[in-house]
């Protein structure tokens, strides 16, 4: 049994392929513990009470918001934040098309837009305008209207299919 | 590790955490320690503990508990595992065949992400009056499986939602499974929702079983209506049932028995509807849950 006092106590877990290794106590929430002791400030705070999405991370396969995930709970966790999404200097096709299509403008909650997007395109390669609009409901933007993002996933969802075509697995 | 600034940021109050490995451990643990609360998903106790309004003094994280998500066909009913994670509901295809008002109210809680996390289990022992998956439950007449010191009881929905955010699920008790009743032929169901935003709460969710005599016609031989967001717990508009009952389904009956369907709810007023408006938003979403479930039936 993992039983914790409220002392600090270690986290560890995988992130974007690596081990990594931290102090949390018990109430620390997940996103504190990425960005604040682990140092990835990649994901963003947006709201703080699990409405905005601009934290969400994907965690053991699914999106989650690391708002809503305590530090403690991730112990043993397969985690990919938005720094696991490009390889080096070569950015993620999902993060080209947003780059292409103008799908953000402050950036604010494209960390946690592309993740959403990211989960939405592993479950469905080629979805519907509705599908994708259903699939960012949990991530909200202030600036552009969605209609760029929108875009940004239509064309990532090409960017994709063509990928896995030129490269038969 | 908080620095003073971050004190300013939504933290829970301290407590203590722990994941027990088994049910014994977390039964116990749940005895021992004071004002302790079990933790599944955490998508509505996290919310509520960064709120400061709940600050239980331990929490007792069930999740790894093996065993706990499933889905399986039994003799009596569907067996749903209390650790299964709504977006696995919303995907199941024997639940969407079987009781399409389980796809209906998972595909409509929350968010992806929320969907994700969050459990059947644990959204019923939440037990917001203004919930999707309560409601659905009540309207199936699910059978509640919770385990405590004396071993397993067998809680019907009708008795397991108590008050606003209450159940009869005792303090040193966990919820394990829900059991759901197979419909019998010609059934179906339907879960529908009124709210201004996806994702929002329901202002009004109505879902509706309608079972049809044997043959061809639409003769009502049962029919169950559950009502969420309207009172303190999920309600059955039992008047309209009665009403319906050996009755030819069609738009002109549905619409006189939807006429009683607010009978006996205390609907809130807030800012996303008038106790009024939602007293007329019963009647009108009871007559489209129950044509969506007559639509339904093969």
């Amino acid at each position: 049994m993992q039983s914790m006092s409220t002392e600090n106590v270690t986290v560890k877990c995988k992130i974007n392929g690596k081990e990594y290794s931290g102090l949390a106590e018990p109430r620390t929430l997940l996103v504190h513990f990425l960005r604040d002791e682990l140092n990835l400030t990649g994901t963003h705070i947006g709201c703080d009470t699990g409405h905005c999405g601009a934290c969400t991370i994907i965690m053991n396969g699914k999106t989650v918001k690391s708002c809503m995930v305590l530090a403690v709970q991730a112990h043993g966790a397969n985690i990919l934040t938005v720094e696991g999404l490009a390889d080096g200097d070569k950015l993620h096709p999902i993060q080209e098309a947003y780059w292409e299509n103008h799908g953000l403008q402050c950036g604010y909650c494209t960390p946690g837009m592309l993740m959403s997007s990211l989960f939405l395109l592993q479950r469905n390669p080629d979805p519907t305008e509705e599908e994708i609009k259903r699939g960012i409901e949990g991530n909200l933007c202030r600036c552009t209207g969605y209609v760029n993002i929108v875009k940004s996933i239509k064309a990532a969802a090409k960017k994709l299919q063509q990928e896995k075509g030129s490269h038969p697995a | 590790m908080f620095s003073e600034s971050k004190l300013f940021l939504l933290t829970p109050k301290k407590f203590d955490y722990y994941a027990p490995a088994t049910l014994g451990e977390a039964l116990q643990l749940l005895r021992e320690k004071e004002d302790s609360k079990v933790l599944a998903g955490g998508q509505s106790l996290l919310a509520l503990m960064k709120l400061r309004l709940a600050a239980p003094a331990a929490l007792v994280d069930i999740t790894k508990l093996k065993n706990l998500s499933y889905i399986r066909e039994e003799s009596d009913g569907l067996a749903i595992g209390a650790l299964t994670i709504h977006d696995v509901v919303e995907h199941d295809k024997t639940i969407k065949e079987r009781f399409t008002l389980l796809t209906d109210a998972a595909s409509k809680i929350g968010d992806q992400q929320i969907r994700n996390m969050g459990t059947i289990g644990g959204s019923a022992c939440h037990a917001d009056p203004a919930a999707d998956m309560p409601t659905a439950l009540r309207t199936v007449d699910a059978l509640f499986m919770v385990e405590g010191r004396n071993g397993k009881r067998m809680i019907p929905a009708g008795e397991f939602f108590v008050d606003v955010f209450t159940t009869s699920v005792g303090p040193d008790e966990v919820l394990t499974e829900i059991k759901i009743p197979y419909l019998p032929p010609r059934s179906a169901s339907a879960y529908i929702k009124h709210s201004r935003r996806e994702g929002d709460f329901a202002i009004v969710g109505v879902g509706a079983v309608v079972t049809l005599g044997s043959g061809s016609g639409n003769v009502c031989r049962d029919v169950r209506i559950g009502l969420g967001a309207v009172g303190p717990t999920p309600l059955r508009a039992t008047k309209t049932e009665e009403y319906l009952k050996g009755r030819t389904l069609d738009d002109k009956t549905i619409a006189e028995g939807a006429e009683f369907a607010n009978e006996g709810a205390s609907p809130p007023s807030d800012v996303h509807g008038s106790a009024e408006y939602r007293m007329e938003m019963i009647k009108v979403f009871t007559r489209r849950s129950l044509k969506l479930a007559l639509s339904r039936v093969k």
